[in-house]
């Protein structure tokens, strides 16, 4: 007990005199995950809407698949993008394996399937709300699938910050990808796992605090940005 | 575009008849009331004139000179207001229908303060009052200056006073020469906005007569009973 209290002392120590070391990884963990989830969003946002608003041969089993993949086990993902990045691999010329960058391929196919797969979902449903005063109007697909992005936007906010928390959570994908490499590709998680095993807790619980704090803190935003969106738009 | 000719047709879903059979020309000019008891089909008939649904045999034709546009509207029982302001959801329609967004800006003011609501222009159109989303449903159909206007139970859900405005708004735009065909359960209703009634029983149309005649003396017993069996509540 006594030797968590001093760690968690020592913890609040490098936070609040924001020891470089540790800002280093918190702000390598920031980058890595928001392009992920930017990049996520990008792909995932549209294909949701354009799920949403069609029909095609085989959308269920689309919409099954995307489904399961939000399931995705990270360790899997870190291992698919090993190969594919790995010199032997058939993206192996790019170079980019234990780099942030390969760090974000591995999250931004960890999260798309969240993204499409909710915001689909969310769509569809306002989808069925609009569809015959949209398509009175002369709505075609495409004005349809952006239009319903837009009146659904503070739901789909709530998802991109779902998708953002599994991202920067998550351990098994990056440290396969990335390796865990200090200065370079240590991220909170991976550095978590590490220190923890090497005994050193107070950087340990630094950024477990910090992880939590980031965490609690997105998920409060999002519920607030809904609740005020909604009392105000309706 | 007008007029608008119906050769027996015919709509049903999973092998149910919806509407069975129906050939009708609706000319401009006169009002035309469609009346039926609930499930005659009043609002899939109009949803197929609309053009929201497809005929399983028959034919839909607009036979008139159309004049490049498809122009005719509708208005739901149940108006879908977009999340933006009162204005932005009568300026959607129009910048659907090709107009500049300048024009749009100043053709949705007009109609907003047409059918009074130009003090709530700028107000989010979900949480204005069932009238007053009403109204904005027929402003945003009106803005398009359609030769024909569709009204599927346009006061179905509105306190009285708030019918009364919906009507007199439904007169000003029958003043501007568009074509009305509405649906109502209102018997009282359909005597005060209509010239004609097309009275539907079970898909079928069975009588097409004046106002002043159907609700004195109509052709069919059905019509008959119908009125029987609903004035009191009227």
């Amino acid at each position: 007990m006594y030797e968590i209290l001093t760690a968690l002392d020592e913890a609040r120590r490098l936070i609040v005199g924001v020891d470089s070391k540790l800002a280093e990884i918190v702000l390598l963990s920031l980058r890595v995950s928001l392009t992920a989830v930017l990049l996520a969003s990008l792909i995932g946002l549209p294909l949701g809407a354009a799920i949403a608003v069609s029909r095609f041969p085989g959308r269920q089993t689309l919409i099954v698949v995307l489904n399961a993949l939000m399931g995705l086990p990270p360790v899997v993902v870190g291992l698919v993008v090993y190969l594919l990045l790995s010199r032997a691999g058939p993206l192996g010329q790019f170079g980019i394996l234990f780099t942030p960058a390969a760090m974000v391929v591995a999250q931004t196919i960890l999260i798309f399937p969240i993204v499409a797969a909710l915001s689909r979902q969310v769509i569809e449903d306002a989808w069925q709300e609009y569809r015959d005063q949209l398509r009175s109007l002369g709505a075609g697909p495409i004005a349809s699938a952006l239009t319903l992005l837009w009146d659904t936007r503070f739901s789909l906010v709530t998802i991109v910050l779902a998708g953002f928390g599994r991202a920067a959570a998550e351990v098994g994908a990056v440290i396969i990808v990335g390796g865990n490499i200090d200065g370079v590709t240590r991220v909170m998680t991976t550095a978590i796992a590490l220190e923890t095993s090497k005994g050193d807790l107070p950087l340990a619980l630094g950024l477990g605090v910090i992880l939590i704090t980031l965490v609690l803190a997105l998920n409060a935003a999002a519920y607030w940005v809904k609740d005020t969106a909604q009392r105000r738009y309706g | 575009m007008l007029p608008l000719v119906l050769d027996s047709l015919s709509f049903g879903i999973n092998g149910k008849t919806i509407i069975d059979r129906v050939s009708v020309e609706i000319g401009a000019g006169p009002r035309t009331i469609i009346l039926g008891p609930n499930g005659a089909g009043k609002s899939v008939l109009m949803r197929l004139c609309h053009g929201l649904l497809k005929p399983t045999s028959g034919s839909i034709a607009w036979r008139g000179a159309a004049n490049g546009r498809n122009r005719q509207a509708m208005v739901f029982q149940r108006p879908v207001m977009l999340r933006r302001s009162a204005l932005a959801n009568v300026i959607y329609g129009l910048e659907l229908a090709g107009v500049s967004p300048r024009e749009s800006d100043l053709r949705a003011r007009d109609v907003l303060d047409a059918v009074g609501l130009a003090g709530i222009a700028d107000r989010p159109a979900r949480v204005l009052s069932g009238g007053e989303q009403q109204k904005l449903a027929l402003a945003r159909a009106w803005a398009l200056g359609p030769e024909v206007l569709f009204l599927d139970e346009p006061t179905a859900n509105l306190d009285p006073g708030a019918m009364r405005d919906v009507e007199t708004i439904i007169g000003q735009i029958r003043a501007g020469g568009t074509k009305i065909v509405m649906t109502t359960h209102n018997l009282g209703q359909a005597k005060r906005v209509g010239d004609e009634i097309l009275f539907l029983s079970q898909g079928r149309l069975v009588e097409r007569t004046p106002v002043d005649q159907f609700f004195v003396k109509p052709e069919s017993a059905e019509a008959d009973a119908f009125i029987r069996g609903e004035l009191p509540w009227s």
